[in-house]
């Protein structure tokens, strides 16, 4: 219980600021000021928004189907919410620690996909229903390469567990049981004799052990953004086509709930990014003889140093593909549906397929 | 560096680039964000000359200064104003409204030392109707009629939006006029009494 409250809280504030640094961002790159007026450089301006949302009326169409309608987004955020159940946020800090990490997110998510045909179908609006058709034929497709990605960082890692995979990308390696006779090398390849088990920090992050997983990563994050509907991949929400797509009908408490589920989902597929190819809350400083920056910069596991240490890493990484998603979306233009499909079915799919296989041979040259 | 439209189908390594080129292009934008454009008069030499740099004006807070021959609101000086009533004549749409009043005596010099004659009890100037062509302040005599660099100034009320530049209460027009009168009746009164003298004599 504790664990849900302050990883609601968490996200709150996570959530908040990003839905800040969503318009400053957009404004500088847009040779514009953005909010000023809220607030020291219009910084209370998001928290300002969620009040104004919490006292608009909750209007529900009368042709709408009002238990869809109602249900949808609840749905839609505990879908997300409940992703985070896994993740780790420190050494000996996890919600919810069960071995099958990785599964259980990937199932769980998938879940989002019925409140949006919920919410869409319940509007009984035909901007709302064709922004969910959109939507649910986005997710479900790039599900995929998605999937495919991740599957390639399990076989590398031959774990389900986001904690164990995590421990497994530096150098507190030995420190989690079952691990405590596995040693990291460069590249994964114990025959350039390179023992990077102690070394720690960037080299021995997913990416790093298996360069192979540097193209999945690519994969997972183009995958991701089309999974939170972000640009170039929104076009469920396409402003200026669908108005605002699935969640055209919705005001005050409820919107807000979409919004937060919107944005809940961002954070959540570059956490899973983060954790699963950029060495989750271990520290990028590597020790270089003398200098041991990722001994200095790793804290006492189950200490309050380590929690720290732990949780800044994890975010400061997050925030960083946060930052690439907004300026992503400030930068392309909007792809087509068939473009959309294309890239996903013809391009990342068969890439995604011949990574796995790479990561399987890389894997035996692990061993 | 020269740029050239991507073809169709240009390989990945092209399309790799040109999509580099875009981030690269959103992130120049980001790291110029510290720098804002000058609020600086378009008779400045830099005024076209600022390529980089945030360009929102704050406006309440800060405003781009107007050029002096500007046509903004209009300002009567009535200090300085013989009430000539030039500006109500060349007022294309009619906007000034001027009453005069004779004065009995001599009432002061502008300061450009022309002598005042008249009072102004009404000296009306409606910026609603006005079409900011400046006849009026080509016109005026002493130069009192000029245009201010003030644009921001609507009002609520239309009201509002009607100068009023007497230097008259109502109670001293009324006073004024009566002294006129006073002075007129006298006047004609030394007439007649001139007049039937004349008569006698004749």
């Amino acid at each position: 219980m504790l664990a849900f409250v302050l990883t609601l809280v968490l996200l709150l504030g996570i959530v908040i600021v990003l839905a800040y640094a969503e318009r400053k961002v957009a404004a500088f790159m847009q040779d514009r000021l953005g909010p000023t007026e809220a607030g020291p450089y219009g910084s209370l301006q998001s928290v300002l928004d969620v009040v104004k949302l919490l006292q608009k009326e909750d209007i529900i169409p009368a042709a709408a189907d009002k238990k869809l309608f109602k249900l949808a987004p609840i749905l839609i955020f505990a879908a997300v919410f409940a992703g985070f159940a896994v993740i780790p946020f420190a050494p000996e800090l996890v919600p919810a620690g069960i071995g099958i990490g990785v599964f259980y997110l990937l199932a769980i998510i998938s879940l989002d996909v019925v409140g949006l045909l919920m919410a869409g179908w319940g509007s009984n609006n035909k901007y709302a229903m064709l922004g969910a058709m959109r939507s649910v034929a986005q997710i479900v497709s790039y599900e995929i390469p998605a999937g495919l990605a991740i599957l390639s960082v399990v076989m590398v890692c031959q774990s389900l567990d986001f904690q164990e995979i995590s421990y497994q990308q530096g150098i507190l390696l030995n420190r989690f049981s079952g691990l405590e006779f596995e040693q990291n090398w460069l590249f994964g390849i114990e025959a350039l004799g390179i023992d990077t088990t102690k070394i720690g920090g960037i080299t021995t992050w997913n990416i790093f052990r298996a360069p192979i997983l540097l193209v999945a990563f690519v994969i997972y994050f183009i995958a991701s953004l089309a999974e939170s509907n972000r640009a170039p991949f929104d076009i469920p929400e396409a402003e200026s086509e669908l108005v605002a797509g699935f969640h055209v009908e919705y005001s005050g408490f409820r919107f807000a709930v979409l919004f937060l589920a919107e944005y809940s989902m961002m954070v959540l597929v570059s956490l899973v990014a983060v954790i699963l190819f950029l060495g989750s809350w271990n520290t990028p400083l590597p020790n270089l003889t003398a200098l041991k920056l990722a001994n200095w910069t790793t804290g006492t596991i189950g200490g309050v140093s380590g929690i720290l240490w732990g949780g800044f890493w994890l975010l400061s990484k997050t925030f960083v593909l946060l930052f690439l998603q907004l300026q992503i979306r400030w930068t392309y233009p909007r792809l087509r549906v068939d473009q959309l499909m294309h890239l996903c079915w013809k391009v990342l799919t068969p890439i995604a397929l011949a990574v796995v296989l790479l990561a399987g041979i890389w894997r035996l040259l692990m061993i | 560096m020269e740029r050239t439209a991507l073809k169709h189908k240009a390989g990945f390594w092209e399309v790799t680039k040109s999509l580099l080129s875009g981030l690269r292009l959103t992130w120049k934008h980001f790291t110029n964000a510290g720098k804002r454009r000058n609020p600086v008069p378009v008779m400045d030499k830099n005024y076209f000359n600022q390529p980089e740099g945030l360009v929102t004006l704050t406006y309440p807070y800060e405003a781009i200064p107007v050029p002096d021959n500007g046509r903004y609101r209009l300002h009567n000086e009535i200090d300085d104003c013989i009430v000539c009533d030039l500006c109500a004549k060349i007022c294309p749409v009619n906007c000034i409204t001027i009453e005069s009043v004779k004065a009995t005596e001599e009432i002061g010099m502008t300061s450009d030392g022309t002598k005042k004659r008249l009072y102004a009890p009404v000296f009306d100037i409606d910026m609603a109707k006005c079409c900011y062509c400046g006849l009026c302040t080509t016109v005026c005599p002493t130069d009192c009629l000029t245009m201010t660099p003030v644009y921001d100034f609507a009002e609520v009320d239309i009201k509002n939006m009607i100068y009023h530049f007497t230097d008259l209460s109502p109670e001293e027009a009324a006073e004024k006029k009566q002294l006129l009168q006073k002075q007129q009746e006298e006047m004609a009164a030394a007439k007649a009494a001139a007049l039937a003298a004349r008569k006698q004599q004749g």
